[in-house]
This record gives structure tokens, C-alpha cells and sequence, in this order.
């Protein structure tokens, strides 16, 4: 089974990455673009295909490692 | 003093530290492999040492924190044993829980190098005996992601608590926007858990110890350390 773990910056934690992403967008001329988050994307394989069992071992991979939840959200997806 | 420097992949300043934890102590230092899972008997001081551990892949000192050698460490620090964390460690120490709070990219992006000035903001804990309260100390940081962040509670208990020993100023010991050269919250280079046996600071004492250096002012936290145990014993 495929999965996908997804690690934003909680709102409100300042991202210099993402403003200076945003800055060069600007100056490539790309308009429309307000502001710019920069965050993480896991494509996990996961053996077996119990669907309970694969949201619970991501919640316990973004926990334990993949995500700083002091400073980070975390979304798990399975992409079947 | 009986210290212990722990070795992660990627980590580069342990013979810095080791050195001037001999220097200080007299005692040679043990290297201890992040596999191992449990401290030398009798360790007085564990050091998690400066660098790049696993590249920083992920988040600065994610992967480190992680490593079988920290649950020791967890271990040791609840059993109040003094753990000094620099630079990347300090990042391990937060990432493992045992400091709170988080190190973000420097607010204006860039890696610095060069030396800065701290205020020593008292001198009755473990790790700034060696000082005087309101000393300014010049000593070397290099990170790209020192500035410290917590949320607005954790800081204000940090301050409330006088769990900051060491801040960025100017070398006349003013504390302002200009001398926080990352961005840190209320310009923390440096702080302590909240049994205040465990430290974690950003820059580099280890690296001003020894006249060749051209400074020793990195010295006073060592001896403070070694004057402290001593005085245990």
C-alpha cells in the first residue's frame, strides 16, 4: 500500500525558506502569488493492507520522527 | 571529571571538545559511538559535541536524537547528571525532548560564522560558575540554524524561571536586535532544562580555551563545570 505523510509549518511560525521561495518567484516574474509556505512530502510503501493499521503506523512514523509537532502539522494519506 | 563526548555520523567538533575538556579536567574524555547504549560508570559530564549529524537530513539533530546512545542519556539527565549540548547538540537535545523548544533557520538565511558576544545571565548553575553574573564572553558560533523558537508560554517560563544563562549582545553587554544574530527568542544562545542539569547553547565555548586561540573566555564554562563536581565530591 502507498502512502503519503505531509509536514506543514504550523501557522504563525516565521519560514524564511518559504518567504525567500517567494522572493525569487517574484523576481522570476511569476505573478499572483501572495506567499509561499515551504513544507515536507514522505511517499511511504507500506507492507500489508489493513487501512486502520497503515494510519496508525504513519501517525506513529509523523509522531515519533517525521514531524517536530512543536513547530510542525502533519497529514497522512493512503494513496491504495 | 569524568567526561563523555557522544559520536554521531556527520558530527565534527568532538575533538574540540574532548581537548578542552582535557585541558580543563585533566581527565581525558570518553568517545562514546551513538550505538552504544549505555554511558561509561561514573561519567560526571555527558557532552553531545557540534556539527552536521546525518547531514541534517530531515530536521538539525532529528535523526541524532533518535540514536540508541539517547535513551541513556534520557536516563542519566532524569537521574540528574549534567548534559551539555553545543551547537548540533543543542538541536539533538531539543529534538530528543529533553530541552524544549526547537532551532530555526537563522532569520536572515545565511550560515555565520564568527566570533559573538554573550552575556552571562547568572553565575549560580553548574554551567556559568566559572563566570559572573552580567560577564560578556566572546566566543565563536557557526550554524545556519541557530535561531532559537518556542511558543510564547515556554519562553515566558524560560525567563520567568531564569532558565536563560546565556544571551547574544553587543560587546558591551547590551542586549538588542543587532547583536541577535540569528533571531533567536529574546536573543537565547543558551538554556537550561527545568531541573537545570541539562544545557544547550549555540555557540562554540570549546573553540576559545587556549591562548593560540586567541581567546579563552570559552574557559570559564569548563572550569565552572569541573569546579562544580569537584565541590560535589
Amino acid at each position: 500500500m502507498k502512502a503519503r505523510v505531509t509536514v506543514t509549518l504550523k501557522s504563525g511560525i516565521l519560514d524564511p525558506q518559504g518567504k525567500a521561495i517567494e522572493g525569487a518567484l517574484k523576481s522570476l516574474g511569476v505573478d499572483g502569488v501572495a506567499s509561499v509556505r515551504q513544507g515536507k512530502v514522505f511517499d511511504i510503501e507500506l507492507a500489508g493492507s489493513d487501512k486502520a493499521k497503515a494510519e496508525a503506523v504513519l501517525k506513529d512514523a509523523a509522531d515519533k520522527l517525521l514531524a517536530n509537532t512543536v513547530i510542525e502539522n502533519y497529514r497522512v494519506e493512503l494513496l491504495g | 571529571m569524568k567526561s563523555a563526548v557522544l559520536v554521531f555520523p556527520g558530527i565534527n567538533r568532538e575533538h574540540d571538545m574532548a581537548r578542552a575538556l582535557k585541558l580543563v579536567s585533566g581527565q581525558e574524555a570518553a568517545m562514546v559511538w551513538h550505538a552504544e547504549t549505555e554511558l561509561p560508570k561514573g561519567t560526571d559530564l555527558v557532552v553531545v559535541p557540534g556539527g552536521f549529524s546525518y547531514g541534517d537530513y530531515l530536521r538539525c539533530g532529528a535523526i541524532a536524537a533518535r540514536a540508541p546512545i539517547m535513551d541513556a542519556v534520557r536516563k542519566y539527565a532524569d537521574g540528574g547528571g549534567l548534559v551539555l549540548g553545543v551547537c548540533n547538540g543543542f538541536q539533538i537535545l531539543c529534538e530528543a525532548g529533553l530541552l524544549p523548544g526547537v532551532l530555526m533557520r537563522n532569520s536572515k538565511l545565511k550560515f555565520i560564522c564568527k566570533d559573538v558576544h554573550l552575556r552571562v545571565e547568572r553565575s549560580d548553575s553548574p554551567f556559568t560558575r566559572g563566570y559572573n553574573a552580567g560577564q560578556v564572553i566572546r566566543v565563536p558560533v557557526a550554524h545556519g540554524e541557530g535561531n532559537y523558537e518556542a511558543d510564547e508560554e515556554t519562553v515566558k517560563r524560560l525567563e520567568g524561571e531564569g532558565r536563560v544563562l546565556y544571551r547574544y549582545c553587543s560587546a558591551e553587554g547590551i542586549v538588542d536586535e543587532e547583536s541577535n544574530i540569528n533571531g533567536a527568542a529574546q536573543s537565547i544562545a543558551g538554556i537550561v532544562n527545568e531541573r537545570g542539569n541539562v544545557l544547550g547553547m549555540m555557540p562554540h565555548p570549546e573553540n576559545h580555551v587556549e591562548d593560540i586561540m586567541g581567546c579563552t573566555d570559552g574557559r570559564g564554562l569548563f572550569a565552572g563545570l569541573a569546579a562544580h563536581l569537584d565541590k560535589a565530591a
